[in-house]
């Protein structure tokens, strides 16, 4: 199966298999204009498996999403058909505003106007926990 | 600034300070009756409670402070809608500190990011109690003379139970503590505490479900209620509420010397007939929490 490389956007690659999806929806991506490719189940010596996304578009994505979603992506940045940046991701230390802590006795449930925020409390496992109510962060 | 939100927020060394204040507040109760004078504790407590909110501010009375603040949400400006963030921060301009129960878990975080004057979370929901944690602290030490090389029993709901949660987080900094947890399956400690208090620290632990067995090993019993209001399904509560209960014979088996605690308010998890045991500490303990609370006031506005 072929997909057209991109002259000005965004590819997400070295995806696990299976994610490509979620990150789709937590990077907001149906909001755009341009053609995004979610190119699922490649074959890679690498990973075995793995997802792609092809952005088809220059826009900032939010490192922070992809860091906890899946570590091990890689992100290119490409212009003019060449690839011009890449860049490592890594679990961040804080997420704000990407996910609601689904504890229903945690403060956040009922206070309006107040950041979600989520600390990484266990890098080696990526646990994140609430910095309200300290509840695991489950994905 | 510093707030109390966790009990992990006191370092092992301010502790000690605290409760040897608390100590010397016993022993010369007249040197500190103006020590908070013209000073306000606000007692916000969206949440019913008798020893907590009543002992914070008898603590603040006996340092010769003033107390303004509500008992029940229903009579403040919550049941108007206003936000956790917003009664503080209005709170903040007429106290000098302020102490809140909440329902919700992390609302005194919260409050903490919004409020100009210290505050002290007084519970919040099943997660944090650190005042409660400074009593049995003081309590333990003072019966026993040590917070080291002891093996705590605790009973009941180990699930829900934020002292329980709070007392094993402070009591893990101390060399030797030999834990041994005693519920029914669903009221066991949550994994939490499992993973990053006894498995981070490599502390060892014992869960086991029955009371008689382990009774002869305890130095403290922490006995626990199993809380009707941290439940959804009230038949569950119904199911698990009479699991333990502590009389004298169960304590037959136990030593001497054991220090039985509880943070009240019991049901029956503990017989009255024990009340008059002198290894009973409960009361005490009670007694106890006002003494460090007007150890961790004068602390916190010093």
């Amino acid at each position: 199966m072929n997909i057209d490389s991109i002259q000005n956007g965004i590819v997400l690659d070295h995806i696990t298999a299976g994610k490509a999806m979620q990150l789709y929806k937590d990077l907001e991506l149906e909001r755009l204009d341009c053609s995004v490719a979610i190119i699922q189940n490649v074959k890679s010596n690498k990973m075995g498996r793995k997802d792609i996304l092809k952005i088809d578009q220059e826009m900032s994505v939010n490192l922070d999403v992809i860091g906890y979603i899946d570590p091990d992506i890689t992100v290119s940045i490409i212009k003019d058909g060449e690839t011009i940046e890449k860049k490592k991701v890594a679990p961040p230390d804080r997420l704000i505003n990407v996910v609601k802590c689904r504890n229903p006795r945690c403060i956040t449930t009922t206070e309006q106007g107040i950041d979600h925020i989520f600390k990484l409390t266990d890098r080696e496992n990526r646990i994140y926990r609430c910095l309200y109510c300290e509840d695991m962060l489950k994905q | 600034m510093k707030h109390l939100i966790d009990p992990m927020d006191l370092g092992v060394e301010e502790i000690n300070d605290i409760l040897d204040l608390a100590d010397d507040i016993i022993a010369h109760r007249e040197k500190y009756s103006t020590a908070c004078k013209g000073k306000k504790l606000a007692t916000l407590f969206f949440e019913p409670s008798t020893r907590t909110r009543l002992s914070f501010e008898a603590a603040m009375m006996e340092l010769g402070g003033n107390v303004l603040g509500f008992s029940d949400a229903n009579s403040s400006s919550s049941t108007k809608g206003e936000s956790v963030g917003d009664t503080i921060r209005i709170v903040s301009y007429y106290a000098d500190i302020i102490a809140m129960r909440h329902p919700k878990e992390g609302a005194p975080m919260l409050a903490a990011a919004k409020a100009l004057v210290p505050i002290i979370n007084a519970g919040d929901g099943g997660h944090n109690h650190p005042t409660q944690t400074l009593t049995d602290l003081m309590t333990i030490r003072r019966e026993k003379g040590r917070l080291s090389d002891l093996t705590i029993g605790f009973c009941g709901d180990l699930k829900f139970g934020r002292t329980v949660h709070s007392l094993i987080k402070a009591m893990s900094r101390y060399e030797n503590i030999r834990f041994i947890l005693i519920s029914p399956e669903e009221l066991q400690i949550p994994d939490y505490i499992r993973t990053e208090v006894f498995d981070k620290k490599g502390i060892s632990y014992r869960q086991v479900s029955s009371m008689d067995d382990v009774m002869p090993e305890l130095d403290i019993l922490y006995m626990t209620r199993v809380q009707k209001e941290r439940f959804f399904n009230e038949a569950d509560y119904i199911r698990l509420k009479d699991t333990y209960i502590l009389d004298c014979k169960k304590l037959k088996k136990a030593k001497p010397d054991l220090s039985i605690l509880h943070p009240l308010p019991r049901v029956n998890e503990i017989s009255t007939e024990v009340d008059d045991d002198p290894r009973a500490c409960y009361f005490t303990q009670a007694h106890n929490g006002k003494f460090v609370r007007m150890a961790l006031i004068m602390t916190m506005l010093a």
